[in-house]
């Protein structure tokens, strides 16, 4: 069984080299690469993998990835699908990503692509869960929480929250993405039982926002508050400078009433 | 409050349609929904699954279940299901259900070692029947057998105990809740006199404190334990306290986890029993009025096959029945029992399967044998994880004493198969009790001892009805001749006709076909050869003995596999029947959609087995080797046929006429029936008799339970459209059949006497011996137990096989949220399977890292009887202590039972699936 899902990987890995190869000539081969590139924003990737742009010019389209992978779940894009051509990504709906704690597809990477500074595999961040709290059985007072039971970083990565449900006697139990532990591995994705997973992964780009970098938020201490109330070091003493003709406010001043 | 469930329905409506405004539903997307919504009829049901016994709405349209959901005016669930329950609707339609009688054939004839081949029905209950008659001749009543279960009916298994015990004269019945709730039973006899809870689920809206002892009900009884959640959010006072040999998700929302060494509870039990004396907590009014103090014998051993046990067993697996043999006290076993260590106590009260007898004691003998247990002896012999400070363990042991002992606090207790699955199961139980009576915390609103039920019928069918080797309907027993007196005279019988010899427990049934003393087993509703321990002894039994094992089910099973002839099963909702979940509520449902092919109803399949066996074949006088009775020829049971001319019958009528579809069932109970609203019914018009058999058999059961304790109302009350479920005994009140919330409780149960205030009635009329710490004396002074219930002493004992150098870590068997006992329906559903396709085995990092071993390794788990493959899972779920690993039973590809150990709480005759002691390496 393990031989033979080596030689379908085999011929899987070959196919898309060379479907891309034999069928686009250089020049075309490398304007779908340019298209692809701008186009796609959905590709997740293996573990360690650089942010995409980086990512898309270092890796060499060589599947070693997706042969090293014990389960299956890298696959090398093919031609057409939004995602560069011969680049490794996976679906996790139908195959997540395991976690393997040695990251052989990593390792494998001959360029560092898939980046070898990531040294502890939960330390990854190839997506982010995200739960569509509308369609979620949990959400609804529902005692399923696979996708709790499921997490490999369960309790870090996903949470329960309870509260009363008001409707009766029972109580909510409702499961929290949190993006500081999630891998964006997809065991979530894959578990959850509903007919469209109601928890997917997504690209952190297409769901993370970002708060401005002018504010901090009062009651967190992220940013270490002097409380002695003494002025900070002073701006480096501005050299003297000379009258400019130019100055600002002087357009608006001088258009006349 | 004051806002109904409507009006808070339509405003959350009101404000997740503003939500979604964003994307409407079209008008027509909307109209195409309706129409096709349009034929869909709904009709109330009960959940397939646990002994919670949600209540569920099915829907069908075309002979199909199109779509199911939780009722909302079921009082257990209100409208919620877990997500076993979302998927109610797709467990039928599994893509390899069977629909065709198989029968192991060569050349078109029957052949042991033959391939399954279709035959017809007719085909394959002659081939049945000739093969029973064969085994019954050869061997009498008892070498044939029935593994029946408590995911039978209520009339499933009313026929089959009927047809058991009164055609065939055997007491070789035995359902799978053996495995699951037969501590509980010997307890609730020994303790109550009278089987099940006193409570109700209401407790848990009315207690200050859960504490879970062996029950991790965030998983095995999810909307239960949502209720238990929302109290601990909307309670101050609510106090959640997990007592487990490892740390599960019950511990999330727990204040306190108390992780145990297996066989550990015994002791932390006795220590708060202790701490109530030391406290000056012990309730006397109570205790003086409703309790007497009780012990019984310790050398009890621990349930291996009592005779010739190194015939069967191997050199490897004597190494721990020889332990029973000659037992040697340990150190912890000499301070707890007052003996001396290294001492060889002969286990000498193996009493077959009669309870070891008891004895009354003085509370001073009582306080006595509790004087070891103080709060270092306890901590170290019961502290689960090595890596937790004695100081910490001791601290939460306090914390739990002064929960219980807190005159103002109510108390529930709950456990299941941490308790019940133990190999002194049924004393665990008892001091459960045992610290409830001392505290007067019994029998109260939010105050009991509450023992939960892990399948939907334990309660309903296996110990209501009866199903067991030893027992009668109404908590009978065969072996007390005023019992069969009464079960002769409801049944019609000759006198003499039941047999006085209790038959062959759940286990014992698997070592008499490994030993050749039953030769023809019938198996429904259930999975032996993969819910049953130390499986590959009697997965050689079934294929290289000379017997036949006959499989009904939905699905090709374990069981199925081993058997010689297959019967397609029809499932839930594609007959009618009656369940009853854990706090004895009856509830029923209709067919709701035909079996699909050539599936039948289990209690078709029964009765057209009655049809094919005459009185004349099984009423004259048996064989039964070891019956010994007074009024009984030894070994034997007489003919009852002359008898059985006089009061009408005749020797060529057939068990079905004579029993089941009799001139008064049949005249009393016709089909088609009012009740049925035009639901069909698959067996009532298979059978073409024109009676309605469920309707029948409900009625005439009733008859055992009304006056005793055990009242049910009427069939057609369960089925008003009004009704869902009634907690017996229902008793008719000005005309309204009225359920009992309270058991023993003046205040809401109609059987105790007027101005008792707590009566366990279960015990009136009966008396015991008195007795000191060590013996019963000599029975000339007796004590009247009318009324009260018994505070037992039981002492802590050892595990009889424990971690060594060579087995070095404990393994502890379970179930997972995702799946369904032995995955037979919930691994057929996509969704679920995908969710939780294998079992694993949880294991301490450490003792991953030590071993060599990362998650998701392959390893073998392997004890001195047999192993399994299975990956490692460091993380999830389940948190075990080092030394400790945790394997789920649901999956066949993981068939952890082979591994298991067939030792059993010697009282109740469970197995304990909670410990045994295994190694783990690398595959």
């Amino acid at each position: 069984m393990a031989e033979a899902n080596v030689t379908r990987r085999d011929f899987l890995v070959k196919l898309a080299q060379g479907t891309s190869l034999a069928a686009t000539g250089a020049f075309l081969w490398a304007h779908l690469l340019r298209q692809e590139a701008r186009a796609q924003p959905y590709a997740l990737r293996p573990p360690g993998a650089l942010s995409e742009l980086d990512f898309n010019a270092m890796c060499i389209k060589c599947g070693q990835c997706v042969t090293a992978c014990p389960y299956d779940t890298l696959k090398l894009a093919p031609a057409g699908g939004g995602i560069p051509i011969g680049t490794p990504h996976f679906t996790p709906r139908k195959v997540p990503c395991y976690l393997c704690p040695d990251i052989p597809c990593m390792n494998a990477c001959p360029t560092g692509a898939l980046s070898p500074e990531l040294k502890n595999i939960n330390d990854s961040r190839m997506g982010l869960a995200v739960i569509d709290i509308e369609n979620c059985l949990s959400w609804k007072g529902l005692r399923c929480e696979i996708c709790h039971r499921e997490c490999p970083l369960k309790g870090k990565a996903i949470t329960l929250e309870t509260h009363p449900r008001q409707l009766s006697k029972h109580a909510m139990f409702v499961p929290l993405v949190h993006s500081d532990a999630c891998t964006g591995c997809g065991i979530c994705e894959r578990a959850c039982p509903t007919q469209e997973a109601a928890i997917r992964i997504l690209p952190h780009n297409l769901v993370q926002g970002k708060i401005g970098e002018h504010y901090r938020l009062g009651w967190t201490f992220e940013t270490e508050i002097t409380q002695d109330f003494k002025p900070a070091a002073p701006a480096a003493p501005a050299a003297p400078a000379e009258v400019p003709k130019q100055a600002p406010g002087m357009d608006y001043l001088n258009q006349g009433l | 409050m004051g806002l109904t469930r409507r009006d808070f329905l339509k405003t959350s409506i009101a404000a997740s349609t503003a939500a979604t405004v964003g994307m409407p539903l079209s008008k027509t997307a909307e109209a195409a929904v309706k129409q096709a919504e349009a034929g869909w009829q709904w009709d109330k049901a009960v959940c397939r699954f646990c002994g919670t016994g949600c209540g569920i709405m099915v829907a069908t349209q075309g002979g199909k279940i199109v779509a199911t959901k939780g009722d909302p005016d079921a009082p257990v669930n209100r409208g919620l299901n877990c997500v076993k329950g979302y998927f109610l609707g797709k467990i039928m339609y599994g893509a390899d259900r069977l629909t065709q009688p198989l029968l192991r054939m060569t050349n078109g004839k029957f052949d042991k070692k033959g391939k399954f081949v279709p035959v017809s029905w007719d085909q394959a209950l002659d081939v049945m029947v000739e093969k029973f008659m064969a085994a019954y001749k050869e061997k009498g009543p008892h070498g044939v057998a029935i593994f029946g279960s408590g995911q039978w009916t209520v009339p499933e298994g009313y026929v089959g105990a009927k047809l058991w015990k009164a055609g065939f004269r055997s007491n070789n019945i035995d359902p799978n809740a053996r495995h699951c709730m037969a501590s509980a039973v010997a307890a609730f006899m020994q303790t109550f006199g009278i089987d099940e809870p006193a409570g109700n689920y209401d407790d848990i809206e009315t207690t200050d404190t859960a504490v879970l002892w062996g029950a991790n009900m965030a998983e095995m009884h999810p909307i239960l334990w949502s209720r238990i959640t929302n109290r601990r959010l909307t309670h101050k006072d609510m106090v959640v306290v997990n007592l487990s040999t490892y740390g599960n998700m019950s511990s999330d929302i727990a204040d306190i986890e108390i992780v145990f060494r297996p066989s550990g509870d015994l002791a932390i039990q006795n220590y708060i029993a202790r701490e109530i004396v030391k406290r000056n907590a012990v309730n006397w009014d109570f205790v003086h009025k409703h309790a007497v103090f009780a012990t019984g014998p310790y050398d009890i051993g621990y349930g291996f096959r009592p005779a010739k046990a190194d015939q069967f067993n191997s050199a490897k697996e004597m190494e721990v029945v020889k332990n029973e043999q000659a037992h040697v006290i340990d150190k912890w076993e000499a301070i707890a029992q007052r003996k001396q260590e290294g001492e060889v106590v002969k286990q000498s009260n193996i009493l077959g399967a009669k309870p070891a007898a008891d004895w009354a004691i003085s509370f001073e003998d009582f306080a006595k044998a509790l004087e070891p247990y103080d709060l270092d002896f306890v901590t170290a012999v019961a502290k689960g994880n090595p890596d937790e400070a004695d100081a910490e363990f001791k601290a939460k042991l306090q914390k739990l004493a002064d929960l219980y002992c807190d005159p103002k606090r109510k108390v529930v207790s709950y456990w299941t198969m941490g308790f019940n699955q133990h190999q002194r199961g049924t004393w665990v139980n008892e001091q459960c009790y045992m610290n409830h009576l001392l505290l007067g915390k019994q029998s109260m609103p939010g105050n009991g001892a509450f023992s939960l039920t892990g399948q939907p019928s334990a309660c309903g069918t296996a110990r209501e009805v009866g199903t067991f080797s030893h027992r009668l309907p109404a908590d009978m027993v065969v072996n007390v001749k005023k019992h069969r007196d009464t079960a002769e005279k409801v049944w019609k019988l000759p006198a003499n006709t039941l047999n006085p010899a209790i038959g062959s427990h759940y286990v014992k049934i698997m070592r008499d076909l490994e030993d050749g003393t039953v030769k023809w087993a019938m198996v429904q509703v259930n999975n032996p050869w993969q819910n049953t321990s130390n499986l590959n002894h009697w997965i050689k039994a079934a294929r290289e003995m000379d017997n036949f094992i006959v499989c009904c089910d939905a699905y090709p099973t374990v069981s199925a596999k081993v058997a010689d002839l297959v019967l397609p099963a029809a499932m839930i909702y594609e007959k009618w029947g009656f369940y009853g979940n854990a706090e004895r509520r009856t509830q029923c449902w209709r067919q709701q959609v035909p079996p699909p092919g050539q599936a039948k109803g289990d209690l078709w399949i029964l009765l057209e087995m009655a049809k094919r066996i005459k009185l004349k074949d099984v009423w004259g006088e048996q064989k039964v080797p070891g019956l010994k009775e007074a009024g009984f020829e030894d070994g034997k049971l007489p003919s009852v046929l002359d008898e059985a001319m006089k009061m009408g019958y005749k020797a060529d009528m057939s068990l079905y006429e004579a029993l089941f579809a009799t001139p008064d069932n049949k005249q009393s109970y016709k089909w088609p029936d009012a009740v049925a609203k035009g639901h069909a019914n698959h067996i009532a018009e298979t059978l073409k008799d024109g009676w309605f058999p469920e309707k029948a058999m409900f009625e005439e059961y009733r008859k055992f339970g009304s006056g005793h304790g055990h009242d049910l109302a009427p069939f057609d009350v369960y089925y008003r459209d009004d009704v869902r479920g009634l907690k017996w005994p229902v008793v008719e009140k000005e005309g309204k059949w009225t359920e009992t919330r309270w058991r023993f409780n003046e205040d809401y149960d109609p059987y105790v006497k007027k101005g008792a205030g707590i009566e366990f009635y279960g015990n009136n009329g009966k008396s015991m011996v008195v007795g000191d710490l060590d013996k019963p004396g000599d029975g000339s002074k007796k004590v009247d137990i009318s009324g009260k219930a018994k505070i037992y002493f039981r002492p802590y004992a050892s595990p009889v096989e424990q971690p060594d150098k060579e087995f070095n870590l404990w393994l502890c068997t379970g179930r997972v949220l995702e799946h369904w006992h032995s995955g037979s329906m919930t691994r057929r559903v996509p969704e679920l399977h995908r969710a939780v396709p294998a079992a694993v085995c949880w294991m301490h990092p450490k003792d991953a890292e030590s071993r060599g071993l990362k998650r998701n390794d392959l390893i073998w788990v392997e004890s001195r009887r047999g192993k399994v493959k299975v990956r490692v899972e460091t993380g999830g779920r389940n948190r075990v202590p080092r030394g400790l690993v945790y394997v789920p039973w649901f999956d066949e590809g993981v068939l952890i039972n082979k591994v298991t150990l067939d030792s059993t709480c010697p009282i109740s005759k469970e197995t304990d699936f909670k410990k045994c002691s295994v190694k783990v390496y690398k595959a």
